[in-house]
This record gives structure tokens, C-alpha cells and sequence, in this order.
């Protein structure tokens, strides 16, 4: 898969003012990111990211579900394996658990000890507004 | 296109970009702001159609992983969000509408995304241009995630916002959810629910049954002479099948008449009367959940198959098998994968992550894998689970559920929790 040109303007006589203001920046910019991640972080982010529906966005919970930024790999490891095996009991856990191969689990586990334990942002219900 | 559109000069345009954006975004209503924001953006543009689960998940995920390297602009019609998922209890009582509605203020400030309210009108692909009702914007790569298009062709009486203010679908979280739940509860004892199921695919295979229980539960407590009558056009129960049989059978006998392979034929708005190939049903509260199909912006852009409405994508990028550096995730995607919020947020972060990875110039990940939970609640208190990682599968080229995924064993209020936790955190993650 190649780059996309930046913008429509360059097929279009049409320039938006953002489009503009875009190209004039667009020569300097690198294309080319020197620091490529490597194919398992890649893999890994978006698997890891996967998990934030229950386990919080990098693994920052704000429920009762674990937290798991910042947790030591061997034990996410060793839990991870023992949902997979069942020796460790589980409602959910055994069903995600046995989908993830064991290369998946390593680097899942160096992943969320990576992660920085943060406070979740706070987020507040709100009334829903009337039809307008 | 109008054709105003497509003659209108830079001038023109310029201001009606400023227009666009500066009527949603608060970050964005001066030409300085929109330089500095040029500055730190060298890679590009990317335009999000849709702020559900798949659309303000990408935003977010394309701003976080590419260190603020890529502009993200949402557009999104409705000024707060409002969770499908946990919906249904606003029907049996143990939820408020106003527990799932939020703001966008938080993913806006967070992570810098553009916020637009507005309503796509037309969609350039040539072009790379997206019109709205009040402006237009440019973009390198666009996302649509609208979500589900509820399609009246074959009940054009209830296409009208007066109709379904009698017949609600309420199959899209909001007003109709809240007009459906004061409709039960004026309706006497003894009185006549009745559900319409569309054939498969539809938004959130077990959400049906699951309204089926959540009203079954609040009939059982409040208004025990009342039935439900379930009209599915499906054959049996489409998810979790045992899970909810078993339930009907134990816990709601004597209060739900279910007929598969009934679909609507004709329907009398008025009466709230509803006619199938074997019955004529009359009701005193009727909820047709219409047949659906890819959102009305995959349509504007021609992504929808000839003989299938919903859209085809590579399931690396979700980039659209139809029209390049156009991509769309959630529910209108065509695929063996379930529509749900879960699956929503797990394709949006698929596709984030490859957008990003193009636009360094590098290539996406190859094998993407990932998780879907979903929770159904059979009353207030207890919850049972479907769970399944999905592997891209390179030969078929389409994502596989992988062995060992699988269902609760039963409903429980553990699993109550668990569901409440998954919405917190999802929300979270969405939003924040």
C-alpha cells in the first residue's frame, strides 16, 4: 500500500482553507518514520487495545474488572495460561484466553507491565437533551 | 453534488470549512488555530463520519498512536452519545436514559480530535470531499462509521417521525427508547406487547430476546395478567438460543408467545395491528425493529454491494474493497462478525492502527486479532455472555472466530457486574 497524496487539492482546482494550510507544511514533513515500529508492536497494540472494553483503555480499569497497566508479566503470563488450561476458574476469561496464542501472551504480558498505572479520566452521565 | 457545489470558488469554500468547524469544534474557530494545527499535523487529515462506538473510537486510537501526528476530524450529528448497549434496561425500569447518555467534550480536549454537529449530505470520493449541511471538509483518508441505515422500504407507513412516535423502533438508543418504556407503562394489565424481529444480519443479534426479557421482567413484577407476542422473521432465536429459551421456559411461562419465521407483511399503523403470511396480531404497545442496512453515508459514497446492502472491506485496513482511502467499520460492515459495540470499537482500533501505519509509510499489521464480548441481561440484576477472539485468517481473507470461544453457562448476578463493568470501561474508553 503506497502513501496517499495529501488532499484533495492536488486533483482538484478546490482548495479548502484547511487543505491549504496543510500543504504549506506538507513539504517539510517525513514520510518515512525512521523509527518503523516493529510488526509485533503493531500486532500487539491493537490486540492489547482489544481489551479495553472491559479492562479500561491500556489496561487502566475504573471498575471491578483487573487492572492491568503495570502489572508483572510473569504473573499476566501465568494467569493467562492457567484460564487457557482451566486450572484457573473463570466466567469470561477462558473464552478470550484460549483464542490467543502463547507468543500473543508473552508479548500481551510486556505490554501491560509497560503501561503506566494512571487514573482514569472521569466521565459523567448526562441528561439527553430534548428534540430541538 | 449540487451543482453550486462544484462551481463554488476557494473563497467560498474556505468559508464554509471555517463555518463547519467552528460551529462544532470549540478548538477550532480561528485561521491561527487552524495554522498551528497545520504545523503539528504533518501527516495528514483523516475525517470520521459517525461518534458511536466504532467512529469516536478511531478518532481517539488514530490520535493516540500516531503521537498527534495525524488530524482527526469528527462529524457527527447528534450532540451526545447515548449507549445501545444496556438500552434495553431502560425498558424494564432499571435504568434511566439519562445513565448511557454522555458528552464528547472529554474525547475532543484528551486527545485533540475536531468536532463537527452536523449531517453528511454528500460524499466526493474523487474530490476527497465531504459535504455537510452547513459546510464542506477535506480529507487524505475517510472513515465512515454511521452505524445501521433502519430500512421502511417494505413498511413505508412507518417511515414518518409522527408513525414511529406511535410504533418505535427504538433500536437506535434516544428519545424512542424513553417513548417505548412510558408507552409500557401506560398500558393496562392484561394488555398486548408485541415485537417484530427482522431477518438477519441486524444490529446486535441478541438485543431482541433480550428486550424480550427485560419487558418480560417488568410484566412479571408490575403487570403480570400482560403478554408479549415475539413475531421473529428468523427461523429460531438467532444468539444465545439456549441461554434464552431456557429462561422464557423457567422463569417468564405463560408470558411470551414466540412464532419464528413470521415476518411482517402489512401492518396497520393506527390499529397497531400487524399481519403475517399465517396471522393477523393486534397490540396495545407495538415495536417493530425494522430490516437494516449499511448508514446512509456508506450509500452516498456507493459502498454498498449490488445485491447486498452492506459494504465490503479488507479486513487489514478496513479500507473499502469499492472506493480507496475510503474506510468503514461497526455496523456496517459485511461480514460473519456479530454487530456489536464491542466489535465496533475492536474493528475501529484495527483500522486506526493501519490508517496510522500508511501514513507513516509503512505497512499495517498483517495478522490482526482480536476480542468480542457481549453482555445480555435477563432482568435487572443477572447477565449472561457471548465471548470469541477473531483471527484474520490470510486465505480466506476474512476474520475467523478462533476455537474456544463460547457462552455463560448460565445468567448470573456476577455476571451483572461483569456486564455493568464492561459498559463503564467502554465508555471510558470511548469517550475519554
Amino acid at each position: 500500500m503506497t502513501q496517499s497524496q495529501p488532499i484533495a487539492a492536488s486533483r482538484s482546482s478546490y482548495f479548502s482553507y484547511f487543505g491549504f494550510i496543510l500543504l504549506c507544511f506538507l513539504s517539510t514533513a517525513s514520510y518515512a518514520d525512521k523509527d518503523a515500529s516493529s510488526s509485533n508492536n503493531i500486532h500487539i497494540r491493537s490486540l492489547a487495545a482489544s481489551c479495553a472494553a472491559c479492562h479500561g483503555t491500556n489496561g487502566n480499569s475504573r471498575s471491578i474488572t483487573p487492572v492491568l497497566a503495570g502489572l508483572d508479566a510473569g504473573y499476566f503470563a501465568t494467569q493467562m495460561h492457567a484460564f487457557k488450561k482451566g486450572s484457573r476458574e473463570s466466567t469470561v476469561m477462558h473464552h478470550h484466553a484460549t483464542g490467543i496464542n502463547d507468543e500473543e501472551i508473552s508479548l500481551l504480558a510486556e505490554y501491560f507491565s509497560q503501561q503506566k498505572r494512571a487514573t482514569p479520566f472521569p466521565l459523567t452521565p448526562q441528561t439527553l437533551r430534548e428534540k430541538p | 453534488m449540487s451543482k453550486r457545489n462544484q462551481k463554488t470558488p476557494a473563497m467560498f469554500n474556505r468559508r464554509r470549512f471555517i463555518q463547519a468547524v467552528g460551529l462544532g469544534a470549540s478548538s477550532l474557530l480561528l485561521p491561527h488555530q487552524v495554522l498551528a494545527m497545520g504545523k503539528k499535523h504533518p501527516l495528514g487529515h483523516v475525517v470520521v463520519i459517525g461518534g458511536g462506538y466504532a467512529g469516536t473510537t478511531a478518532a481517539k486510537y488514530i490520535r493516540m498512536w500516531s503521537a498527534q501526528n495525524i488530524a482527526v476530524t469528527v462529524i457527527e450529528q447528534s450532540p451526545q452519545f447515548t449507549s445501545c448497549p444496556l438500552s434495553n434496561l431502560v425498558l424494564g425500569g432499571s435504568k434511566s436514559i439519562n445513565d448511557l447518555t454522555f458528552g464528547y467534550d472529554a474525547v475532543q480536549k484528551n486527545h485533540g480530535v475536531n468536532w463537527v454537529q452536523d449531517t453528511v449530505t454528500a460524499i466526493n470520493p474523487e474530490a476527497k470531499k465531504v459535504t455537510m449541511k452547513r459546510g464542506e471538509i477535506s480529507y487524505d483518508r475517510l472513515i465512515i462509521a454511521p452505524g445501521v441505515d433502519l430500512n421502511y422500504d417494505t413498511l413505508p407507513d412507518l417511515q414518518s417521525e409522527a408513525a414511529q412516535a406511535q410504533i418505535p423502533h427504538a433500536w437506535k438508543a434516544g428519545w424512542q427508547t424513553v417513548t417505548l418504556r412510558k408507552q409500557l407503562e401506560a398500558m393496562p394489565d392484561g394488555g398486548v406487547f408485541l415485537i417484530t424481529i427482522p431477518m438477519v444480519p441486524y444490529r446486535c443479534p441478541p438485543g431482541p430476546y433480550e428486550r424480550i426479557c427485560q419487558v418480560a421482567s417488568y410484566f412479571k413484577a408490575h403487570k403480570p395478567k400482560s403478554k408479549i407476542v415475539v413475531l421473529d422473521a428468523n427461523p429460531n432465536i438467532v444468539s444465545k438460543r439456549g441461554l434464552f429459551s431456557k429462561v422464557w421456559q423457567n422463569e417468564y411461562k405463560g408470558i411470551i408467545d414466540y412464532k419464528p419465521d413470521n415476518a411482517i407483511v402489512e401492518i396497520d399503523v393506527a390499529n397497531k395491528t400487524v399481519t403475517t403470511d399465517f396471522e393477523k396480531v393486534k397490540a396495545d404497545v407495538l415495536n417493530v425493529i425494522p430490516p437494516q442496512r449499511a448508514g446512509k453515508p456508506t450509500q452516498m459514497a456507493d459502498l454498498l454491494e449490488p445485491d447486498y446492502p452492506w459494504c465490503e472491506v479488507d479486513f487489514l485496513t478496513y479500507e473499502s474493497k469499492r472506493v480507496p482511502n475510503v474506510h468503514v467499520i461497526g455496523d456496517s460492515v459485511s461480514a460473519g462478525l456479530p454487530k456489536s459495540a464491542h466489535m465496533a470499537t475492536s474493528q475501529a482500533r484495527v483500522c486506526a492502527s493501519a490508517i496510522v501505519e500508511v501514513m507513516h509509510g509503512r505497512q499495517p499489521d498483517q495478522h490482526p486479532v482480536f476480542a468480542n464480548t457481549c453482555y445480555s441481561f435477563v432482568d435487572d440484576e443477572r447477565a449472561m455472555h457471548v465471548a470469541k477472539v477473531y483471527r484474520y485468517d490470510p486465505k480466506k481473507q476474512v476474520m475467523v472466530a478462533t476455537e474456544g470461544g463460547g457462552l455463560s453457562a448460565a445468567p448470573s448476578a456476577q455476571e451483572g457486574k461483569y456486564a455493568n463493568a464492561w459498559a463503564t470501561n467502554i465508555w471510558s474508553d470511548v469517550l475519554t
